[in-house]
């Protein structure tokens, strides 16, 4: 994907998240570092853009949840910061560059349930490479990208990277 | 008639000759030719020193036979080359009685390996208030002449001062642990300075030895009896002995093993193996000690010898005993340190670790030149081995081992009593 | 096994102190959230073996690895050491025998956190040991400090007091000065750790008898070290209204420091003696962090065992 193709991406996921809550008053979005922090970022910059409302926006750090913590080095929590007012009773967006096997995800609902309780879920990514290991599905794609596991994924946004940036290496044998 | 000839040993270090011992004395030195029973050493490239004569060892018996017992403190000191250990007196009971000395005495008889010469307290359960039975040890068959509280000072300047007139009448030695309590306070364990600083450890400071040190002398000098410093650990120290020793004072010193080659940096790791007491100094004090041996301020290497049960040591650092080995290692250590370097000659090494240690404690069979006539007791060193130490191989009940995995140039090679080889190779015969 | 400690500050580097800085303040925000628990030691067993007595110190450790969730258990083995004839080693080997991830050590003996280390396999967290170090104080009060000054590199912090009996002062002159903090040590002489002169001068620091001067100096913050009772009687100095007088904190003191410097920070470990070495004015003034600390504690020390403990892989942690 170019960097056209990313922007529109978000722009779509905008337009279905407004739509499918009827407007953005209750919406929440939370990105998970590090690159969905940018992806949050862009997704309420283009909801405000359609519908002229600052859309809450924060981070949400799932590292204390990961299923593999014990199998890595420690890695140093990232900062979770949720908006003023809470996630109570809010929609929550959760945004995500890439959607994988779940596990993030499944680390990101057990975060949440431990601030807060929201009255909705939903989940967007940049791109969906298939190959879930949970059953675990997004709301809005931007992009679904066939990959075979053993191919990588490179996600590079602005702000975060040099450029934007969507394509699929060749992997390393795992 | 038993006979034992040791065949081309360097006497001393220098040349070679043969030693034939029968009976237990020695009968000719020169260029002998074995009788056809007797047992022969091949001596070739070995140094023969007079039997070595340690002057500060605990045993441990009796009152803690589960660190170690004077059968099992003997068997170290034979492999470690000595012929004659001076056992403390901090035993439970005290050795403060003629029994009890000669009770040592006896068990030490019954080893076969050393000569075990009890040292008698000074004061009544070593408590510094009440003279102990000078006199009467002195009389009993273990013919005590030297005396010490060690483990603890005599601290009252008048009991060590009635003391010192007292044992004048039969020349006796009082070999002191000098250490003012009231300076190193009681929870001291190791040497006050910028390392128990930063450790946190209560400190021991050099003054508090140098103190007790200087009073003694002038206690000396006022009584005209004899005092033995112990353990010298500080270059302070020194210094006051070598102005006795110019004065013409009657006062001797030793220095021990670890107090010249071990210093307190070895403290960073909190190891209780290195908790001893005067505590390891820094290398400006282990030097000073080394410059005075070699000069004969410091008269005679002892080896404080003080095993302890591992769980007495296995405390917190400040709660663990204070002591270490050292007989099995003493001569390599001096060896090593000493000879290898050149800073001593194998006759020095025979003067500070058997003729000097043995005329201070008046035993009158050890520390007897190579010569016809003399006791044949001897100590046979292979100058040229490596060896390196293995706690796990000691004689010694105890594991408290600071040497373990050292490795010293010098061993000792065989250890001879009145003419029977009692260890060989680092064993008993 | 793993073996990772925290036994002393200089298990640690800058980088490390900054990383479990950075994650205690994310550690922070959890305490004062409604759900005060993070999964992220869930099956892990830390043990607090304490032979001395710490309410303060304990309670923290068990708060910090309780919102972890590991399983905290405490253990009281005061009186189990030497007078009862259990060497330490026997009651550590003992404790680590029934499976524990972690023992955090507190014992008045210095060194004893060292030792322990080298005998079991569990990671250990010296939570104070004798007159030597605690290092997750000095932690917390460099947090502390941190949150109150920004970056502490060429501030300047005197500590000041009993400094001989102090194991918090050791942990914290190691740790500000990797933070490239300027400290002055202040205290009678009788009060300084033996070769104080030598130490300064390999590590950079200051030393000084004089507190007016020293404050006189300027300084970014000061550390007033409590002043045990049972050294007021022990000839260290001549009564406790001289020391107050020469080294407390009182009021003419801490007018002059506001006055110089409003942005001055005031800390103590606690616990404090008001009217001794600090002034009731000075630990509840605006400048006083005193409270700030004992809630840095539980982030901060939470930080240490998601550090420590948080990865299998046996390559991490500080002493090895």
């Amino acid at each position: 994907m170019s960097a056209p193709d990313i922007a529109r991406a978000v722009r779509r996921m905008a337009h279905e998240v407004i739509e499918r809550n009827k407007g953005a008053d209750r919406l929440v979005i939370l990105g998970i570092p590090s690159r969905g922090v940018e992806v949050a970022t862009r997704l309420a910059a283009a909801i405000a853009e359609v519908e002229g409302t600052e859309v809450p926006t924060g981070t949400l750090d799932i590292t204390m949840y990961r299923d593999d913590l014990r199998r890595q080095p420690t890695r140093a929590p990232l900062p979770t910061r949720i908006p003023t007012g809470g996630i109570d009773d809010r929609i929550v967006v959760l945004a995500d560059d890439v959607l994988y096997s779940g596990r993030t995800v499944r680390a990101a609902l057990d975060a949440l349930s431990d601030l807060g309780r929201p009255k909705a879920v939903r989940l967007a990514v940049l791109v969906d490479r298939g190959h879930r290991e949970l059953p675990i599905r997004a709301d809005h794609v931007g992009k679904n990208l066939p990959t075979s596991t053993s191919e990588r994924v490179m996600v590079r946004l602005a702000g975060v990277d040099e450029a934007d940036e969507v394509r699929i290496a060749a992997g390393e044998t795992p | 008639m038993s006979s034992l000839l040791v065949k081309g040993a360097r006497l001393l270090g220098e040349d070679a000759a043969d030693i034939l011992v029968e009976d237990g004395v020695v009968r000719e030195v020169g260029s002998v030719s074995a009788p056809g029973d007797a047992q022969v050493i091949d001596a070739d490239g070995l140094v023969a020193l007079p039997g070595l004569v340690d002057m500060h060892v605990h045993l441990r018996e009796p009152g803690r036979e589960d660190a170690e017992t004077i059968a099992t403190g003997a068997a170290a000191a034979a492999v470690g080359g000595f012929t004659a250990v001076c056992a403390m007196a901090n035993t439970t009971p005290v050795t403060d009685t003629a029994e009890a000395a000669e009770r040592i005495l006896d068990l030490g008889a019954a080893t076969g390996l050393v000569d075990v010469q009890p040292i008698g307290a000074v004061t009544k359960g070593l408590e510094g208030e009440q003279l102990a039975e000078l006199g009467l040890m002195h009389r009993s068959r273990a013919r005590v002449r030297l005396f010490s509280d060690d483990g603890k000072c005599v601290r009252d300047a008048r009991v060590m001062r009635r003391a010192l007139e007292y044992i004048r009448a039969f020349d006796g030695v009082i070999s002191q642990h000098a250490q003012d309590t009231d300076l190193a306070g009681p929870q001291a364990c190791c040497h006050e300075g910028e390392l128990s600083g930063r450790l946190g450890l209560p400190g021991w400071p050099g003054v508090a030895e140098e103190t007790v040190v200087a009073r003694d002398v002038m206690l000396a000098r006022h009584t005209g009896s004899r005092v033995h410093v112990a353990h010298v650990s500080t270059a302070e120290s020194i210094e006051i002995i070598r102005w006795a020793k110019a004065q013409g004072l009657r006062v001797t010193a030793e220095a021990t093993p670890h107090h010249l080659m071990l210093t307190t940096d070895l403290l960073a790791g909190y190891d209780p193996v290195y908790k001893v007491n005067p505590p390891l100094r820094p290398e400006e004090d282990a030097e000073a000690l080394r410059a005075a041996l070699a000069d004969g301020t410091i008269d005679i290497v002892a080896t404080d010898h003080a095993p302890h049960a591992r769980h007495d040591k296995e405390h917190a650092f400040v709660d663990a005993a204070f002591g270490m080995l050292g007989l099995e290692t003493s001569l390599a250590v001096i060896s090593d340190l000493m000879v290898a370097t050149g800073r001593m000659s194998w006759a020095d090494v025979a003067r500070v670790m058997s003729t000097a240690p043995a005329q201070i404690a008046g035993l009158e069979g050890h520390g007897r030149p190579i010569e016809t006539g003399s006791p044949g007791n001897l100590t046979l060193i292979d100058p040229d081995a490596s060896v390196t130490v293995d706690a796990a191989r000691s004689k010694s009940l105890s594991r408290n081992n600071p040497w373990h995995g050292r490795t010293l140039k010098g061993a000792v090679h065989s250890t001879i009593l009145r003419g029977r080889v009692t260890a060989t190779g680092g064993d008993l015969a | 096994m793993t073996r990772r400690h925290l036994l002393s500050i200089d298990d640690v580097d800058e980088g490390q102190i900054r990383e479990i800085l950075a994650t205690a303040g994310e550690m922070h925000d959890v305490q004062h959230r409604e759900v005060k628990k993070l999964p992220a030691l869930r099956g892990r067993t830390v043990v607090n073996l304490f032979f001395e007595d710490s309410t303060r110190t304990r309670s923290s450790f068990e708060i910090a690895g309780k919102w972890l969730s590991a399983d905290v258990i405490n253990i009281s083995a005061k009186g189990s050491s030497a007078s009862k004839g259990e060497s330490l080693r026997d009651t550590a080997m003992t404790v680590a025998a029934m499976g524990v991830d972690a023992l955090v050590i507190r014992h008045s003996a210095s060194g004893a956190a060292h030792q322990v280390s080298q005998w079991i396999d569990a990671a250990v967290i010296n939570a104070g040991d004798g007159t030597h170090e605690h290092p997750t104080q000095a932690l917390l009060d460099a947090y502390t400090l941190q949150r109150h000054h920004g970056d502490l590199a060429g501030r300047h912090i005197a500590i000041v007091g009993d400094l001989t009996h102090s194991r918090v002062v050791r942990s914290n002159l190691l740790c500000l000065t990797k933070l490239g903090a300027r400290v002055t040590l202040v205290a009678p002489v009788t009060l300084m750790p033996s070769g104080i002169a030598s130490w300064a001068a390999a590590e950079g620091f200051s030393v000084s008898s004089d507190l007016d001067e020293v404050l006189a100096g300027g300084v970014d913050a000061v550390m007033m070290l409590r002043v045990q009772k049972e050294r007021m009687s022990g000839g260290y100095f001549p009564t406790p209204r001289e020391y107050t007088i020469g080294y407390g904190l009182t009021r003419p003191r801490l007018d002059a420091l506001v006055a110089a410097n409003p942005e001055v920070a005031i800390c103590h470990p606690g616990p404090m003696n008001r009217g001794l070495e600090i002034s009731a004015d000075a630990a509840d003034a605006a400048q006083s962090l005193v409270l700030d600390q004992v809630s840095a504690g539980v982030a901060v020390r939470m930080s240490v065992l998601y550090h420590l403990l948080a990865s299998g892989e046996p390559d991490r942690g500080y002493a090895a």
